[in-house]
Formats: C-alpha cells, structure tokens, sequence
C-alpha cells in the first residue's frame, strides 16, 4: 500500500492541489466538465503516442513534435486543396504517414546514437527539426513547393500564413457522431477513435514486437545477445510514435479549428509530457490510465489556474505563471524521483543479496 | 592522413560553420555591406555573451554536463540588477551592487540547484532544463509580487509588478566603456577587458587545490574517489560556480544591451550559449578557455551576419530559422558523439 | 553412443605476441560430462569463447587449429552460429530481463506466436504470442531440470539460485542444444544449492546433454563429471576420467610448476609478530565478482604480505574495501585506532595508499601528464605541491611537481619523453611505475599493491617486484600485495594469505610448498 502510494505521489498532489484550489475559482461545475471532455479528446491521442518509446526504454520522447509537423504539412495540402470535412482528416492521415515515417526513422537513428540521453537528444532534435520545417514551410511552399491556393500564403508571395483556417475540415471528427448528455457535448466519435488507440497500445505489448521492445527497454545488452535486433527495434519504436504523433496533431486541430503553422506544434513535445507525467508515469513506466488521468489533471491545472489566481491573489497573470511552473516542476520533480528511485533501488537489491550470502552462509555452518 | 585526422577532430559541423562564417565576410563587399561595421558588431556581441558563454565551463569540467539550467543564474543576476536600480545606485556603484548581489544569489540557487542535480546523477541534463524552466516561471510570480517601488522598473499608472523591459539608460548603460573613457570608441574594450578577469579567474582557479579536485571528477571519476574527493561536493561547487557567473553575465550583458528583460525572456538563454561552447570545440565533459572565445566569436558572428548577407542574396531575413538550424544542429552533434558518456 | 560431439585438435591462440593457449587436444562424447579447470590466466575463458564463437576472438586473428561438431568441422564467427549447431553457453553474469517472468525469460526471443495473416504485410512483429504454449515449453524446460520453479514469477523476486537455474533450462529449451558450458555456477550458490545443481547437471547428462563445467570446486568436479581436463599456462596437461584421480592430484597439475627455480627467500628483516598494523574483524566487501565475506586478517608492521586467491574468491576486494572504493562493513583497525569505512580520504589521510588493479581506470587520468598523475593525491591529502598567492590561493607548484616526478622518472627508469608527457601514451609496465610513482610520494605507512605486474612484459615485472622489494626495506613500509601469480607472492612476500570463499583460507610462510597454497586456493586444504 505504502508503495503505491509513493509510486503515485504526484497525481495525489496535483489532485489534492485542484481540490483546494477550485472551489475557489468561481467556476461552475457544468461547464467545467464540458471543457475536461473537450480537451480529453482533443489531447489523449497525442499522450497516448508517447507510450510505446517508453516501453521500449527510451525514455519521455519528446520527438512527437516531428509527427506533429508533419501532421500539420498533411493539412497544409488538405486545405490547399480544398478537401472538406471527413474525407479531409482521412486523407491528411493518410498524407502525414510518409512525413511521419521518415522523420521517425531520422529520429530513432539520431536517438541510437545517443544512448542513454534520449531524453535531452530528442528535445533539441525537435527543436532542430523545427528550424527545417520553418525552411519548408516559411520559405520553401509557394515557392519550390507548389502552393494552389494562393490565398494561403504571405502578402509576400511565398510562405505559408501564421494562421490556417481549418474551417473546411474544423469539428469533421467531432460533429461525426455527436452526444449530449446534462449539456455536455461529446465527440463520440474522436472518443472511439482514442479508445481505438487504447486497445492498439494493449494489443501491441502482447505481440511479438511488443515483446521484444519490453526487452529491449529493461536490458539491451541481454536483449541483444538472445539475438534481438536491438538498433531497429528502438528505431521502430520511435516510428511507430511519430506516425501516431501526428494522427494525433490532426486530432487536435481538426478540433481547435485553426492551425498556428508555427506554433502549434512548438509545446505539444512538453505538455503531453508533462500531462503524462502529472498523470503518475515516469521516465521508464507508463500506463493508459497514467495517460488518461495525467490528462484530466493537467488541463484541470489550465482551466482553474487563472481564475484562481485572480480570485486569491488578485491576477490571473500570477495564476497563469503558477500554472507554468507547476507543469515544469512536475517534469522536473518527477525526473529526479525517478534517478533517485533506480539509485535506491539498486542499493536495495545490493544490500538483499549481501544478506542473503551472509544468510546462506550462517545456514551451512548450522547444518 | 594527418589531415583526416585534424578533420575528425574537429568534426564536420564545426569546419562547415567556420566556412560558412568566413564565406559570408567574403562575401560582404560584393553585397555592399560594410565589413568593419559587421566585423564590429560581431565583437560587440561578443563582449555581451563571453562571459555567459564562459559560465559554462565549471559544470562540463566537473562532469555536471551542459547547464540546460542556466536561467536559474541568469534570474540571480537579473534579481541583483533589480535590486541595484531598486537601491538607485548609479554608475561604476551600481554596476557594482548588481555584481554583487547578482553573484550572492547566484550562490544561494546555484547551491539549490546543485543539490537537485546531486539526486539525479546520469539524467543531469534533462533535469536541469526543467529547474531551469520552473524557475524562469516561479521568478515571474516574483517580479509581480515582490515589493519593488522604482519609478523606473514598475509599471505606470499605478499597476502592480515590473515592467517587462527596464531600460538602464540612466544608470549603468555601457558603464565599462564610460568608466575607461572611451566612449567614443564602438569597439566594447570594457567587456573584453572583463572577460579576461574572469577567464583568468577561471583558469587560476583550475590550477588551485580545489580546482584540481573538480576536474578530477570530470575526467575519472572513478580515480577522484580513489584520491579521496568527494564527488558530491565538487559538483554542487561547480553548479555554484556556473551559477555565479551566469549571473555575472547576465549583468554584463545587460549593462551592454541598455536593458533588463525580465519575465520569460530568460527561458531559453541556455541553448544560444550552449550551442556556442559547443561550436568552439568544447563536448559534453571537457571544455577550456578557447572554446569560450572561438565559439562565442563563431556563433554571434553568424548571427550578425546571416540577416545582413542573407537578405542581400535572396532579399529575405532568413535569420531566425538559420539560428535555429544551427544552434541545435550543433548541440545535436555533441549529444550523439560516442565515448563522451 | 560413443559419437563424438565435439572435438578439438591442436588449437591455439594468441593475442598479439602473448601466447595464451597451446596445442589443446580434447574431445566430449554425447552425454559426458567434462570438468576444465585451471588457475586465473590459464586459459579456460578464452577456449570458452572460441567454441563459443565470440567476436572477439574473430577481432584478435582468430584461432589456430580445428573445431569438429560432429564430425563437421566448424569454424563459428558470433554466438549464434554456435547456437545453431548445438552448444550453449550459461556465462557468469547473469543473463536475464529482470522484470520478465521465468517463463518470458526462458522462450526469450523464441516466443511461440499465433498466427495471423497480418503477418504477410508487417512481419513477423505483428503475431500476438501465444502466452499458454510459452508457457508449457517452460515448465517442460524446468521439468527437465528436475526441479519445482514457478515459471510464473518474475526474475526480480527470485532467490539467486533459481536465476541461475532459469538461465540453464533457457538453453536447454533450445531444441538444438546437444552441448552445454557452463561457467562457474556454483559461485552464488550455498552448498545446498550446487548440490542440487549437480543433480541437475547429471539427469541432463543422462538425457544425452552433453556439459563443460567449469568450476575451481575441486569437490564438485570430482561428484559430478565424468572427465576432468587441467589447463595451465595455456596447456593442457592432463585429461584424466574422474574415477582414476583425486582432488589432490588435480591441484598438483592446476598449480605445479616444472621448475622448481624459486629463489629462496632469506628473511633478514626483524618483524615482531606482535606488532599488529592493521587488522580486519568481520570484514565485508560487497564488490561485484569479487566478495569478501566476514573475513579476519592481522597485518604485522614491516612486512610484505601477499593476497592469493583464485578470481571472485575475494582477494581483490579486500584492498578496495578497506580503501572505501566499494561498499564495506565490519571492524578495520590501523595502528591500533579504528578507520570509518566508505570514506576513501580518511585511510587516506591516516596513512594507508592504494595501487589499484584497475591501473587505467582508478589510477590514472589518462589524458593528465605523468607529472599530475603522480602528485595529484599528495596535493589533495597532503597538501603538497602548492604555492600561495596571497595566503588565500593555494595553486599548484609546476616546479615542485615537475622536480618530484623527474625524481622518480629516474628511481624507477620510467621510459617517456620528458614528465609532461600525456601518461596514456606510455606502456603498460611505465603507467605501473607511474601509479607506484604517485603511491611513494604519498608516502604511505602501509601500502596495498593489486596485481601490480598485470599486463606488463617479463622485463618490468621484474623491475616493478624489486622497487617493491627495496621500497619495503628502505623506508619499513608495510606492503600488501595482491596478486593471481602465487610465484610472484612467493619471490618477496614473507607471508601468503590464501582468500577463497570471501574468507582468508590459511596463513602460509612464502617459504610454504606451492602445492600446500595451492590446495587452500582450491579449498581442500585445512578443514575441509
């Protein structure tokens, strides 16, 4: 019991934290609700993209922003060519999985390299990628890259707009099938569609892949020598969540409705981390119930912080930044619980098997 | 073959932004830019950044790796020049009451910081990106409840908190060069002179007993034990040190610039400077004195140059994404070289 | 069937120009049982790695001679090969996923799967494992074993031994396994334990399995195998069936030399039995490989003690304990006064130096000149070597540094260009001399020296002996000498202490009979 409950330490905190804080808000039960629903089928796909990496022992990747960008290069040509509505989203997926695929690939390589600093690698290979994505994008489409819709573009005649109007494809996943239950609106249909990624994920680690990515993340060196493809598993990996990354990018927009081309994707990397670590996950060990309640927890901190901080402390800006340094101390808090955790865990196991010697020894001589 | 080796060492991504440095001041008179001028600025930015840049070197010696945490430095000095103009001393004085705050709360949450860091040997870098990130953020709630009452740092009209820019202009604005009489000279003699005292610091301090110590722990740790150090301790002395001069720097910096930015301007002060140490042929656990200089050198001047040459090609400022590129280009090719675990 | 399964014929082995086996003859009939034993350096794990095709022999030139399975000859250029004609190999460490099941574990990179068409578009990947098949191939793997382990539960939980025991039936749930190494088992086990191992290792046997058991137990060796095969020096020298000898015999082959050539040592040192430098009451070592075990020694004042031991016995673990490299616990008292563990500045400070056996790895910074290297401990103790500015920095003297070392460049005929030199640039026999360099200007009261001729050529092992030699009688330090070479300890030592088990076996004068050290070594001297 003792254990679970230091194993679960954040997400009690943050929760105990909101109860506090909520009723003073000011904010209605209902509508609070609403808004959970909204960004739980907004956001839980993203999340959920995270997990497979993790299995396979390399740590928070934070090259889910290369899948978002290359979901968003999806709608860029979606909406330049004029595809609405169901088909649209449909056929962005489809278009985002080469991008996706490639990136991913270029990803796990760079990440091979790297061992044992996945983490801090993948952060800055998404800030990199960020910059190539800016060359294609800002400066590369409507000029090299042919662009139809003139309308998408700068008054200066090549790069994409700082803001795309999704309107064509805006709510196609949502309005689908549609649920309202006590005024609340629900996307039934976004909702199976990351209930369809739940079950993937479960049907994923008991496959022979799955497997072999749960090796591969406890001990590489015993993994390899049983004769698993080591470097390609972890690069599968990598892809696997790039692809799913940007499916989940397309979620999100399709949902917001407009696309900041080069913004949008800049904190998904941080918030979905942070939101799966708020939810009890670590660095080494996430579950789909982390993801979902990390979820609810973190945008629970988004929603009541800047009416709280405003109703206590007279400033919704002082909430906002309350906010933020919550979600990066998490990260932060969490990171070093875990190095912590593995450091005392292996003194334990040391210290156990000392005694059990010590142990055995004691029972021969009394034999 | 002696030259393939050189190449190795000093790796591809290096020799590719050397040449593209030097390409673009070639190319600057077929432009029409005025070289001096260009070259000028480069230098200017270098006496703003050096000392920042510099601050890096205590932690990579002692093997605390990158300091992805640098704001927390950066926000020490920027309390100790909030606290100096709060004081309202002016000039060399209050130049020198920033220093000296700056380096007091450099101290304090560097020795924070190190302790954290201690906890989390092997995932240092990560960790120190998001103390890093929290404290710009917790820093924020500070510049708006703190008590501060200068007419030149709050807002007007009677609103609560700092501004978000505060200009020095009247206080120590350019304050090496004017205290050395120069101001009619543009070349930043002042910073330089400065970076020097501290670079010389910095290399005396790596000569003492202590200093020894630390680099022990950087190079082998398994001898430093060996010879007695204590580990833990060394690496909270160099999150102090690296603090310290971030602080410093920061001060330094701004004292060039003519302004405080407060609030979220720190939060991503540690890559520009990181990637500089990095291009200057510094890794993840060794780094001297020359790195600083030629890295610092190399990467403002590619940041000064880049617009100017850039839009005088292809009529457009393609400067901000070219940084990105490059800067984390570089701190990607130091993470995944082998054998710097 | 009287069939040979393996045969080996005239293989050898070098490393660079260092012989390490020679001419080996020998040969395993299906369902025989093979015990290879020999000393620490004798060869064993290197013929291991060649049958077991392990790169880096492929790395180093390869081998001589020839492999027959089968009468196939069969020249295996990684482990896999090897595994697919049979032979598997059960290594020291542990090679298990430490959060799988027993069952996961065993059918690892194996897994029966379902089958499913989606394999024709993504591969094998995609197939779900058929958890209840994984499961029964398992327990008929333990079943075979002879023994009662939940397949079910997971590595972490398990008792050592039935690790060890998992890590067997994973191979032998290899449909293809005819030949099984397996490399010291019963060093984790309690007797219990390797009796049951024994058991285990007969009931394979008698299924047609044929086993190398590698093992220094020379009790075991004789219960359980039906051949015993005695390397040293890189030769075989005996290959004799079990029943025909005993446990002394194989002790004589594993340590006798041809020669008996030793010089006999003539104590003309006065050392008084009472005066007791340092003493260890219950000492424990938690040093992975290397454990020492509630272990008792007195150290007398002035004399050169040697540590033997075979590998993992402990030996090495005493210094490094004391020294507070690794984990200890128990009693350590020096001139009388008791020394905090686990603090490695306080034997420091009080007097005590260590020369570690990890020569590149603790005792030296490679990149650092030869000068640094040998003052760095003396300026962080002792305070040496620095110039004060001011009376507040306390910077290092080059010239003192440089003076001390060139000192010592000549006393110990260090062969470099000049002190400033980069130390990982100089032979292996000149970093030694650097590392003793480093340990004389501590000037230490006691010493411990670790294997302080490994890896260095005839010449300077010599060299490096009599600069310990002379040091102990120059300057009456007292010096603790581990080392694997038992003639070495017997050249300089006064005593030997034998460690096997973690524990000191037996205190012998150097002049003892090399055989009487031996049997200690092995555990059959003294009350066994």
């Amino acid at each position: 019991m003792k254990k679970n409950l230091i194993n679960n330490i954040v997400p009690i905190l943050i929760l105990t934290l909101i109860a506090l804080v909520f009723p003073l808000s000011g904010l209605r039960v209902i509508p609070t609700i609403q808004e959970i629903v909204l960004r739980l089928s907004r956001n839980l796909f993203l999340v959920l993209s995270l997990l497979i990496p993790i299995v396979a022992g390399m740590g928070l990747n934070f090259g889910i922003v290369l899948g978002a960008m290359a979901g968003q290069i999806a709608l860029i040509f979606i909406t330049d060519w004029h595809i609405i509505g169901i088909q649209g989203i449909f056929l962005a997926t489809i278009i985002s999985i080469p991008f996706s695929v490639l990136l991913g690939i270029l990803a796990g390589k760079i990440l091979n390299k790297a061992k044992g600093r996945e983490m801090i690698t993948s952060m800055i290979l998404g800030f990199f990628i960020n910059g190539v994505y800016q060359l294609v994008v800002l400066y590369g489409m409507g000029n090299i890259i042919h662009i139809t819709d003139k309308k998408l573009l700068l008054s200066r005649g090549y790069g994409v707009r700082n803001a795309v109007d999704l309107i064509n494809v805006r709510r196609g996943l949502d309005s689908l099938i549609n649920l309202k239950i006590y005024n609340v609106e629900i996307p039934i249909f976004t909702l199976l569609i990351i209930a369809g990624l739940g079950f993937f994920t479960i049907w994923f680690r008991k496959t022979k892949l799955g497997q072999d990515m749960r090796a591969v993340g406890q001990d590489m060196e015993v993994a390899r020598s049983s004769g698993i493809n080591v470097p390609k598993t972890r690069v599968l990996a990598i892809v696997i969540s790039t692809v799913l990354a940007g499916f989940g990018q397309i979620i999100y927009l399709q949902n917001i409705g407009t696309m900041n081309t080069y913004n949008s994707h800049e904190q998904i990397g941080m918030f979905s981390i942070a939101a799966l670590l708020v939810g009890g996950a670590s660095s080494s060990k996430a579950t789909i119930f982390n993801a979902i309640s990390g979820v609810i927890l973190f945008h629970m901190l988004f929603i009541v912080s800047p009416n709280a901080g405003k109703n206590i402390m007279g400033s919704a800006e002082i909430g906002e930044y309350f906010r933020v340094f919550i979600s990066y101390g998490i990260v932060a808090l969490t990171l070093v619980l875990h190095q912590w955790r593995r450091k005392k865990e292996k003194e334990y196991k040391r210290k156990k098997e000392m005694e059990a010697i010590m142990k055995g020894e004691l029972n021969e001589k009394s034999i | 073959m002696n030259v393939k080796a050189h190449i190795n060492k000093l790796g591809w991504p290096r020799i590719i932004i050397g040449l593209f440095l030097a390409s673009m001041y070639i190319s600057c008179p077929f432009l029409g830019l005025d070289l001096k001028a260009a070259l000028n600025d480069t230098f200017i930015r270098f006496g703003m950044n050096a000392v920042l840049v510099l601050s890096l070197v205590p932690m990579i010696q002692a093997g605390t790796g990158l300091n992805f945490g640098m704001p927390l430095g950066v926000e020490a000095g920027l309390l100790g020049a909030t606290i100096s103009i709060e004081l309202g001393a002016k000039g060399f004085n209050g130049f020198l009451v920033a220093i000296l705050f700056a380096i007091i709360f450099g101290i304090i949450f560097g020795w924070i910081y190190g302790l954290i860091l201690n906890k989390a040997k092997g995932g240092e870098m990560m960790i120190a990106t998001y103390v890093g990130f929290s404290s710009v953020a917790l820093m924020c709630i500070m510049w708006l409840i703190l008590p501060f009452k200068s007419q030149d740092m709050i807002w007007a009209y009677g609103g609560s908190g700092l501004r978000t820019t505060i200009s020095v202009e009247n206080y120590w604005y350019r304050i090496l060069e004017k205290v050395l009489n120069l101001k009619n000279i543009n070349f930043p003699i002042g910073e330089v002179i400065i970076f020097i005292i501290f670079a010389f610091i910095i290399s005396m301090f790596f000569k003492t007993k202590s200093g020894l110590a630390m680099k022990a722990v950087g190079t082998n740790e398994k001898f430093a034990k060996a010879t007695g150090i204590n580990i833990e301790k060394e690496r909270i002395k160099s999150v102090v040190l690296s603090s310290m001069l971030a602080a410093i720097g920061i001060v330094i910096y701004q004292q060039s610039f003519g302004f405080v930015q407060l609030y979220l301007a720190p939060f991503y002060m540690a890559f520009p400077a990181i990637a500089a140490i990095l291009i200057g042929g510094a890794s993840v656990k060794k780094a001297t004195i020359l790195n600083v200089v030629i890295g610092t050198f190399l990467f403002q001047g590619i940041l000064t140059m880049t617009p100017s040459v850039v839009n005088g090609i292809i009529k457009t400022d393609m400067s901000e994404t070219i940084r990105i590129i490059v800067s984390n280009g570089m701190i990607l090719y130091a993470l995944t070289r082998k054998g710097e675990l | 069937m009287e069939e040979k399964l393996l045969e080996i014929k005239n293989l050898s082995k070098s490393f660079g120009e260092n012989t390490v086996l020679k001419d080996i003859n020998f040969h395993i009939k299906e369902g025989e049982i093979i015990g290879l034993v020999g000393e620490n350096g004798a060869g064993k794990s290197t013929l291991m790695k060649i049958i077991f095709g392990m790169s880096v022999i492929k790395d180093t030139g390869g081998y001589k001679g020839e492999i027959k399975v089968n009468g196939k000859v069969v020249n295996f250029s990684n482990p896999f090969e090897a595994l697919e004609e049979g032979i598997g190999m059960v290594h020291q460490e542990f090679s298990l996923i430490p959060g799988f099941k027993a069952s996961e574990n065993i059918v690892l990179n194996r897994e029966s799967t379902k089958k499913s068409f989606l394999e024709n578009f993504f591969g094998e990947g995609v197939t779900r494992l058929d958890v209840d098949a994984n499961t029964n191939r398992s327990e008929k793997a333990i079943d075979k074993l002879g023994l009662k382990i939940n397949s079910e539960e997971v590595i972490t939980n398990m008792p050592v031994a039935h690790m060890q025991f998992i890590e067997i039936a994973r191979e032998i749930e290899r449909e293809k396994t005819k030949l099984l190494i397996l490399d010291e088992p019963t060093a984790v086990l309690t007797e219990k334990e390797s009796e049951i191992l024994i058991e285990t290792i007969k009931k394979l046997s008698k299924k047609g399995i044929s086993i190398i058991f590698i093992t220094h137990r020379l009790d075991e060796i004789i219960e359980a195998c039906d051949k015993v095969v005695v390397l040293r020096d890189g030769l075989m020298i005996k290959s004799i069936p079990t029943s025909e000898t005993n446990v002394e015999e194989i002790t004589q082959w594993m340590i006798g030399r041809k020669v008996e050539s030793n010089k006999e040592k003539t104590s003309d040192k006065e050392i008084d039995e009472e005066n007791i430098i340092l003493e260890l009451k219950n000492f424990n070592v938690d040093m992975p490989g290397e454990r020492v075990k509630n272990l008792n020694l007195k150290v007398r004042k002035g004399e050169i003690l040697g540590l033997a031991g075979m590998a993992g016995q402990g030996k090495i673990g005493i210094a490094n304990g004391v020294m507070g490299l690794y984990l200890s616990s128990g009693e350590v008292k020096f001139k009388g006064e008791d020394i905090k563990t686990n603090l490695p500045a306080e034997p420091l400070k009080k007097g005590m130096f260590f020369v570690s056996e990890d020569r590149k790895g603790v005792g030296l910074i490679l990149d650092e000149s030869i000068a640094m290297n040998i003052a760095y401990p003396s300026i962080q103790i002792k305070k040496q070597f620095l110039k004060s500015f001011g009376k507040v920095f306390n910077y290092r003297d080059i010239k003192e540094i440089t003076n001390n070392a060139n000192d010592y460049l000549k006393k110990l005929k260090i062969k470099c260009m000049s002190s400033e030199q980069r130390v990982a640039e100089l032979s292996g026999g000149n970093q030694q001399k650097v590392c003793l360099a480093k340990a004389f200007t501590m000037d230490p009261e006691l010493m411990f020296v670790s294997e302080p001729t490994r890896g260095i050529d005839v010449g300077a092992k010599k060299l490096v002996l009599d600069i310990l030699e002379k040091y102990n009688k120059e300057n009456k330090t007292t010096i603790i000498i581990t080392s694997s070479e038992v003639e070495e300890l017997r050249m300089i030592c006064d005593r030997i202490a034998v460690v096997n088990e973690g524990k000191v076996a037996a205190i012998l004068p150097a002049t003892a009979d090399i055989i009487e050290i031996g049997k200690h070594m092995v555990g059959v001297g003294g009350d066994k």
